[in-house]
């Protein structure tokens, strides 16, 4: 028996959708995105090299704690040793990713565009069963939050890439290129996804019932209630972005184009 | 496709307290009866929270004091007589009066979120014909707040409701000599089945009359079918002669032509003016109001701030003066292209402030008319919004002449005279909506405890199911839906905001005319589901109404509230002493209305002396 | 100005059905509903539709619409484009009664299993006293009119029949969040509306947030942080154990109210 919009006793309607809009055209070019997003940034992690240009490190591969760093990228010194077989980049991705993996916004991007649970709405979805976020292993969107505090580590640290993008490349400070632009830019948005996240407004606030009685967490939700409305927003130019920064420092880093300075 | 009359099954079911209508009155009465220990189930044409209070917008009045302490019952208790001019029950405005703040506090307590003041209280604004800002709120869906309240009170105590289901008569047991309620009489709209309830007391909160009207702010529902069922079972209608007119129903785009525009548009300091950019309320102030009337528009626009040095803005009269005043500007040629005037918020406030305070008001002209209110003016005109005419009651305890038949809310008659203030509604909704409740069940347990509980007569079930089903007869050649196109025209054109009286005797020819193409009214397709079936059962109420209306307005030979007269267009001093009842000469035979006169009851010498004083 | 549009109607019941097509005269200006109700009047008399006070009030007259769930009586004409055949069908995720009319006691039902708002007692002088900021959140989820068109269109029940029992929909959860966030209410709901209403099975597609009439943010201001609020009580060992020790949250856990049964 069908379980969906077929339903026995629901209008008898066989169409999957009667939508007439190119509803298809949203999961579609999500899918496009992340595909080539994810296709560039697995081959740039596994690469291994080029992450290091003058004063600028990709976000990549900060920070780079792996003996098999190059020296110059190894702003925290090397604690984790020479066991590492695999590129740097592999260690520190992870958070990112799984930041936004479990990401609120992300998920509903996926969840549409990849599962097609539903592809879009009132277009019936193709799976036979469905039990959401209530299982494993999705039950553990749950610790969004912990990936939350631990992107809070990384936006620190790479706000201090950018920050030491105003030394050249001798160490000397009063120097600022395109590429310190670029960092600046990315670690900005960084923040603005962070911030903007579902968790961290009810964190910072969301969680109280009584906001007239913590008048400073009030003003700092309203604010991040603000930022949250944006919350897509900032995921996509986010992501865009940090791969262009990774993508600019790989064509310094190959000499394919020098980089302009401002001072 | 013919249904055979005479195969009549139907369900049945047994109750203490049966409450017709799922409005802010019957959910009110149902949880009271309920409290009072009775069985009670909840009967309504809709799906349960879908009832017209929903479209209440501006807010509950109640003399709480939160925002002008100056304010208390007494000063509530003027407002509204001097609204109604002085035609209201007094008993009824005291009670009222005096414990809408309980009733409001009540809602609180329910889960009601009203807007709140700085101290953390509920917020009260300004309306119409309110000395003080006196109207409890949720931004501009006050109905909303209030229904939801009512209804998730009710779902959490288990009372059961019958949903979309539809009453169509009172049984009575005439067998004690005097006739009494034994129960009620419908259908399932969903199936078309019949459905029988015993129960020694029915409460009727059906709400009001307006869909015999052209240009209504009412809903499909408004078939005046509580004021049918109390006539038909010898209950009295009083005041039917007064009609309101909101004085700002959209105008256009046709389609949504009578829709609500809240008073608190004005309350919030919305301006009339007219195709000149006069404000002509200014022009319009009568004498009984000059004395707390402001005439200056600058005096008018510093009441907002200062309620005490200053006088009232005109846009704030009551509905009445407002809607002739719209009225009387169009016909003069001062209107909006559309036919109405300009109603102008967007000068006086920020967008901000606009879209917080009003953000219903907002979307309904941004979504159906493509207008933005905080950019430039509304066009309204007046509609068709309320009925202060209704079963008469006893003040106290909200029975009808009829033992076991109880009435609250618009369906109940005294209350507001010859005018309601805006807000006194819903505040009439909860005050008599408990009492009927309360009482009821009380006269349930004497009738239980005397045992005896009146029987359902089998031949009164056969009789109203044949009636139910005649326009299956297939006889007739009558288009439920053009009859009642015509009706509206009919009372719209002949019995609208100015009457006269050859217009009303001719609209009593033409109700008759459409009385007779009701009989032959005939319907396709079967009982499941069927508008055109319903259409046709409701359009018998909304005559009947449409009589009462028109015979009383011939009768009152002065104007007065909610009934103006172009043949005597002054308040007669003779009149404001009598009430105009309609009752069936012999309701058995159910035809012809007859208007009777009756003295007004009055009031004590300490309620008169509020009076007396300024 | 009258002109004339096609309109193809899902006409039937339970047993089946069929759309039919039919050319309606209409004005400048008119809604989906005054379509509907001309078709009514002249052609077809028996033509079921629930609609109440067609003002986008009361949220009666929700229907599928080009496969999108609206209500009939807030979609104008001017629309569609010129020519357009505007599909009205009855909501495909309940049972259908007749024509454009559904079996919608499943909300309904769903009502009647959330406990009742419990507050604590009056002040001395018999008011409650809340803050305008405490009381705007639950305000916003208090705008909804119980169209169900969040109902209709979430994929858990839509696509997923067998869901119903275990599932409350957004509609119960803006119930829950608004509940859970209100200033005065003693009980503790949260876990409630992860095992009672089943609020891990959104996957917060945002299908409801997108045919919300009133515009409420469903999504953002209400399931996410719900679902936040549900980590808190069982998902964040921290977050728990801090409440307990600080004795911070002292409401009181109510069982599930039983369906009451139906008559």
């Amino acid at each position: 028996m069908a379980s969906g919009v077929t339903t026995a006793g629901r209008a008898r309607i066989t169409a999957r959708t009667m939508r007439t809009d190119r509803w298809w055209l949203l999961p579609a070019v999500t899918v496009g995105v992340l595909l080539a997003f994810i296709a560039y940034s697995t081959w740039r992690a596994f690469e291994g090299a080029h992450y290091v240009a003058g004063p600028y490190l990709s976000p990549f591969y900060s920070p780079c704690l792996a003996s098999s760093c190059l020296p110059e990228s190894s702003h925290f010194g090397e604690p984790v040793g020479s066991w590492w077989p695999l590129s740097p980049a592999l260690l520190v991705l992870v958070f990112p990713l799984g930041f936004r993996m479990t990401c609120y916004y992300y998920r509903k991007a996926y969840y549409r565009s990849f599962w097609a649970s539903p592809p879009a709405c009132a277009v019936a979805e193709p799976h036979r069963s469905y039990s959401g976020e209530s299982r494993f292993p999705l039950v553990f969107q749950n610790a969004h939050r912990w990936f939350f505090y631990a992107g809070l580590v990384f936006n620190v640290i790479l706000t201090y890439d950018a920050v030491i993008a105003f030394r050249d490349g001798d160490g000397e400070w009063g120097h600022m290129g395109l590429g310190t632009l670029v960092l600046l830019v990315n670690a900005t948005l960084l923040w603005l996804y962070s911030l903007s996240c579902h968790s961290c407004r009810h964190t910072v606030g969301g969680r109280i019932n009584a906001f007239s009685k913590h008048p400073l967490r009030y003003r700092a939700w309203t604010l991040v209630s603000r930022l949250n409305g944006n919350h897509a927003r900032y995921a996509w130019l986010s992501l865009i972005w940090v791969g262009l920064t990774d993508l600019y420092i790989r064509l310094l880093a190959t000499g394919t184009f020098a980089d302009p300075r401002f001072f | 496709m013919t249904e055979q009359a005479t195969s009549v099954g139907y369900e049945r079911q047994a109750y203490d307290v049966v409450i017709v209508g799922a409005g802010g009155a019957g959910l009110r009465a149902a949880i009271a009866a309920h409290d009072a220990g009775a069985r009670t189930a909840i009967v309504c044409k809709s799906l349960l929270g879908k009832a017209h209070t929903v479209m209440a917008e501006g807010g509950i009045a109640a003399a709480m004091g939160n925002v002008w302490p100056d304010d208390g019952w007494q000063v509530h208790f003027r407002d509204t007589m001097r609204g109604g001019k002085m035609l209201n029950n007094w008993r009824m405005a005291q009670l009222h009066a005096q414990e809408s703040p309980d009733r409001v506090r009540e809602l609180e307590e329910w889960g009601a979120l009203f807007d709140r003041t700085p101290e953390g209280l509920i917020s009260q604004r300004d309306f119409g014909g309110h000395r003080f800002a006196r109207l409890a709120h949720v931004g501009d869906r006050t109905g909303l707040e209030m229904i939801r309240t009512l209804q998730q009170r009710a779902v959490a105590l288990g009372i059961d409701v019958f949903m979309e289901c539809t009453v169509t008569r009172v049984l009575l047991d005439q067998s004690g000599g005097e006739a009494r309620v034994a129960g009620a009489f419908g259908y399932w709209r969903e199936s078309g089945r019949f459905i029988v309830f015993d129960a020694p007391a029915v409460i009727l909160a059906t709400g009001g009359i307006g869909k015999s009207y052209k240009v209504t702010s009412n809903s499909w529902e408004y078939t005046g079918d509580g004021h049918t069922l109390a006539l038909e079972a010898g209950a009295r209608l009083l005041n039917m002669e007064f009609v309101q007119f909101h004085p700002t129903g959209m105008v256009w785009p046709p389609s949504v032509r009578g829709i609500l525009v809240t008073e608190s548009v004005r309350g919030d300091g919305g301006v009339l003016r007219n195709s000149e950019g006069r404000r002509f309320m200014f022009d319009a102030i009568p004498e009984f109001f000059k004395s707390e009337t402001a005439d200056s528009e600058e005096e008018a626009d510093r009441w907002y701030n200062d309620k005490k040095a200053n006088r009232r803005p005109p846009e704030l009269l009551p509905r009445d003066e407002v809607a002739r005043a719209i009225n009387s500007e169009v016909k003069a040629g001062r209107g909006s292209p559309h036919g109405g005037v300009f109603l102008d918020i967007a000068s006086r406030h920020d967008a901000e402030y606009i879209q917080r305070r009003l953000p219903s008001m907002y979307h309904q002209f941004k979504e159906l008319a493509d207008v933005d209110i905080t950019a430039e003016p509304m066009e309204v005109g007046p509609t068709c919004h309320y009925v202060m005419g209704g079963v008469e009651v006893e003040p106290d305890t909200a029975q009808s002449g009829v033992p076991g038949l109880y009435a609250a809310g618009e369906v109940a008659g005294g209350m507001h005279g010859s005018n309601r203030l805006g807000g006194n509604s819903l505040s009439d909704l909860l005050v008599f909506g408990r009492r009927a409740g309360l009482n009821a069940a009380y006269y349930v347990g004497r009738v239980s405890r005397t045992g005896s509980r009146p029987q359902v007569d089998p031949e009164d079930v056969r009789r109203a199911a044949d009636a139910a089903l005649l326009p299956f007869d297939g006889v007739g050649d009558e288009n439920p839906y053009a009859v009642q196109h015509d009706l509206q025209d009919v009372m719209h054109s002949l019995v609208g905001i100015v009457r006269r009286q050859d217009e009303m005797e001719e609209a009593l020819v033409q109700i008759e005319k459409l009385r007779e193409r009701v009989r032959r009214v005939t319907v396709e397709g079967h009982r499941q589901y069927n508008p055109g079936w319903h259409l046709a059962l409701d359009l018998r109420n909304m005559l009947r109404v449409s009589e009462c209306i028109a015979r009383a307005a011939l009768e009152r030979t002065e104007s007065r509230g909610g009934h103006t007269r172009d043949d005597y267009p002054m308040t007669d001093h003779d009149w404001a002493t009598v009430n105009l009842v309609c009752r069936l000469a012999d309701p058995s035979a159910g035809e012809a209305v007859e208007v009777v006169r009756q003295p007004l009851p009055q009031m004590p010498a300490e309620l008169r002396s509020l009076f007396e004083e300024k | 100005m009258g002109y004339d549009i096609t309109m193809r109607v899902w006409r039937g019941d339970a047993g089946g059905g069929a759309l039919q097509d039919y050319v309606v005269d209409v004005e400048e200006g008119e809604v989906v509903l005054d379509a509907v109700h001309r078709l009514q009047a002249t052609q077809v008399g028996d033509l079921a539709v629930r609609w109440n006070c067609k003002a986008g009030k009361c949220g009666s007259c929700s229907a599928e619409i080009n496969g999108r769930p609206r209500l009939m009586c807030m979609t104008r004409l001017s629309t569609f484009e010129a020519g357009e055949t505007i599909t009205v069908t009855p909501l495909r995720t309940f049972p259908v009664i007749r024509d454009l009319v559904t079996d919608v006691s499943y909300n309904y039902e769903k009502a009647k299993t959330l406990p009742a708002f419990a507050p604590v007692p009056r002040d001395a002088d018999g008011n409650y006293r809340m803050a305008q900021v405490d009381v705007q959140r639950g305000q916003e989820f208090r705008k909804c009119i119980e169209c169900f068109l969040c109902q209709t269109v979430c994929h858990v029940i839509r696509d997923h029949d067998d869901n119903k029992p275990a599932f409350s929909g957004p509609r119960m959860f803006l119930r829950y969040a608004e509940l859970d966030m209100h200033p005065l209410d003693t009980n503790d709901r949260r876990r409630l509306a992860k095992d009672a209403a089943g609020l891990g099975m959104c996957n917060i597609t945002k299908c409801c947030t997108e045919v919300c009439p009133e515009n409420i943010k469903i999504t953002d201001n209400a399931i996410i942080p719900l679902k936040e609020r549900v980590v808190d009580r069982s998902y964040d060992p921290l977050v728990w154990l801090g409440s307990k020790i600080r004795r911070r949250d002292q409401r009181s856990e109510p069982p599930p109210t039983p369906p009451p049964t139906t008559r």
